[in-house]
């Protein structure tokens, strides 16, 4: 435990230390801040103290964002060659993993946290639902677990970080609509379980204050599944 | 504590890079793993590190199995791999601490140990600096302080001084000269001096076969065909000395350097005292001897003559 802590800490102080990291807070902010506040569609507009536009933009940019937060972690290291630093250390594949994995992670509470200024603005404009806005940052947070891990199996078949985004984008994007698309063209139970497979389906019940225990599992399988996947494949370059 | 290797082969998919490989390093010792560009040097080193898995054959450290007890075996070396990779963005210290914690020194000795580094690796004006700021001297000196800061009993450098400049090499090799007293060092190299300057044995590697194996004495002795000697004889034509020396004891093969000056070199038999021989005869024949000096064989010739071949 010490040493994926150790691992995440220096992951997250590389991102923390350097202008890359500053700049995927910033966009982030600025992007999620925009369609909040100022688009169209704003909460101003909707006229209702809820953070509904801010969630159904932020479920969208962490689509974008986590790819391009997690394409180095396993990329660079294997294009620099200092995987190989690292992994002749007595370090285990999974202690690595999980290091990083750790690391994203707290980057992207780092930013949500940056959001609570929204909540804490519209709660002083008029009554807010504060269950579901709790509800809804969990479904956050449940959300980039899964596409954080996905971003980083994606990184480790790779060296080339464009590479890395792209694969990490193109698995997302079957979990982003994809499976939505194809629950709405087919129907019964098979309808029911491509609807069941797409992150949508669960994001939008956080984000009515509804904590599935299914949701979460799912979730988490997708998280854990990913990042065994990420273990196998370190593993594997051992014998390739 | 000694590196074995045992039967040590390893494929990259058909192609066969090391070919059962046995060879033991034992401690003290400077090992130099000499061969042309991928004659599989780095990849036994791969091995020996546990980056890569052996397709079959053992790696020991002392009497730990790598393949079985990695992270048992991994707290024992030290490993510079070929290129020095190193985190570019980050700064000296907090890469050599964070190697010092991966590498299990105990969390209240990571200040010491790596000031000690700083210290031996000549690192102190550039501490708070970020690796990609070093020059390429100083980022050898943090590759070789990250590789040492564990105390590790056994130290594996893959070509440590590529891309260095002549007085950085010198440097370098005197730091592992230093180091290497307590430790069991392998080094690998294609570069001849470097091995011949820092390493108490050599180890040749082609094709992924050792094929030669000594002190670079040794390896002159064995593999030079015998002795040879530069003589200036003065007071004869040089037609006259070449016929002549087809009488002189033990002579193999000649050559007329010069002409003019009388010049030649021989080549004598193995295992002769062939300097004694050329003496007397010359004695005999009433030559006057200008020169009478011993030529060495580079190990340079014994390399290309070994790699080619095979």
């Amino acid at each position: 435990m010490n040493k994926v802590m150790t691992i995440a800490n220096k992951e997250l102080n590389i991102f923390l230390d350097s202008l890359s990291g500053y700049v995927i807070l910033v966009l982030f902010l600025g992007i999620t801040g925009f369609f909040t506040w100022l688009s169209a569609n704003n909460i101003i507009f909707v006229g209702q103290a809820d953070l509904m536009p801010f969630f159904s933009v932020a479920f969208w940019t962490l689509f974008f964002f986590v790819p391009a937060l997690t394409m180095r972690s396993f990329a660079e290291e294997q294009n620099s060659g200092t995987l190989e630093i690292l992994l002749t250390h007595p370090v285990s594949f999974s202690q690595i993993v999980v290091g990083k994995f750790i690391g994203d992670t707290l980057l992207i509470l780092i930013a949500l946290a940056f959001t609570l200024i929204y909540y804490l603005t519209v709660a002083l404009i008029g009554p807010i639902d504060h269950g579901a806005t709790i509800s809804g940052y969990i479904g956050l947070i449940f959300i980039s677990l899964a596409y954080i891990s996905i971003g980083i199996y994606a990184s480790s078949l790779t060296r080339n970080q464009i590479v890395a985004f792209l694969i990490a984008i193109g698995i997302g994007i079957f979990f982003q609509f994809i499976f939505q698309i194809l629950a709405s063209i087919s129907s019964g139970s098979l309808s029911e379980l491509f609807d069941f497979l797409s992150f949508n389906y669960h994001y939008q019940n956080f984000a009515r204050g509804v904590i599935e225990i299914k949701s979460v599992l799912y979730l988490l399988t997708i998280t854990i599944l990913a990042l065994s996947l990420a273990v196998v494949n370190l593993n594997s370059r051992r014998y390739k | 504590m000694n590196i074995t290797l045992k039967n040590l082969t390893r494929y990259y998919g058909k192609v066969l890079a090391v070919d059962h490989i046995n060879l033991e390093v034992r401690h003290g010792q400077i090992l130099g793993f000499l061969g042309p560009n991928g004659a599989g040097k780095t990849t036994t080193m791969k091995m020996i590190t546990s980056y890569l898995a052996p397709s079959s054959g053992q790696v020991l450290i002392g009497d730990i199995n790598v393949e079985e007890n990695p992270d048992e075996a991994r707290r024992h070396i030290g490993y510079l791999p070929e290129n020095n990779p190193l985190y570019q963005d980050m700064f000296v210290v907090d890469f050599l601490d964070y190697m010092a914690a991966l590498a299990d020194v105990p969390r209240g000795e990571i200040n010491r140990r790596r000031d000690e580094m700083i210290e031996v690796c000549g690192l102190h004006g550039v501490r708070h600096k970020r690796i990609a700021h070093l020059s390429k001297g100083y980022q050898q000196r943090v590759g070789l302080a990250q590789a040492l800061i564990h105390d590790p009993e056994i130290l594996i450098l893959d070509e440590p001084t590529t891309g260095l400049d002549p007085r950085q090499i010198i440097e370098i090799r005197e730091l592992i000269k230093q180091i290497g007293r307590e430790k069991t060092v392998l080094l690998s190299s294609h570069i001849l001096a470097e091995v011949e300057a820092t390493c108490d044995r050599v180890v040749i590697i082609n094709k992924g076969r050792l094929i030669a194996d000594g002190t670079a004495a040794d390896l002159r002795m064995q593999l030079s065909k015998g002795e040879r000697y530069r003589i200036q004889v003065a007071n004869r034509k040089i037609e006259e000395v070449e016929h002549d020396l087809k009488k002189l004891p033990n002579l193999q093969s000649y050559k007329v350097l010069d002409a003019q000056q009388n010049v030649i070199l021989l080549q004598g038999r193995r295992d002769v005292e062939f300097a004694k021989d050329i003496f007397n005869f010359a004695v005999q024949q009433g030559w006057i001897l200008t020169l009478l000096s011993p030529e060495q064989t580079k190990l340079e010739d014994i390399f290309i003559q070994l790699t080619s071949e095979n």
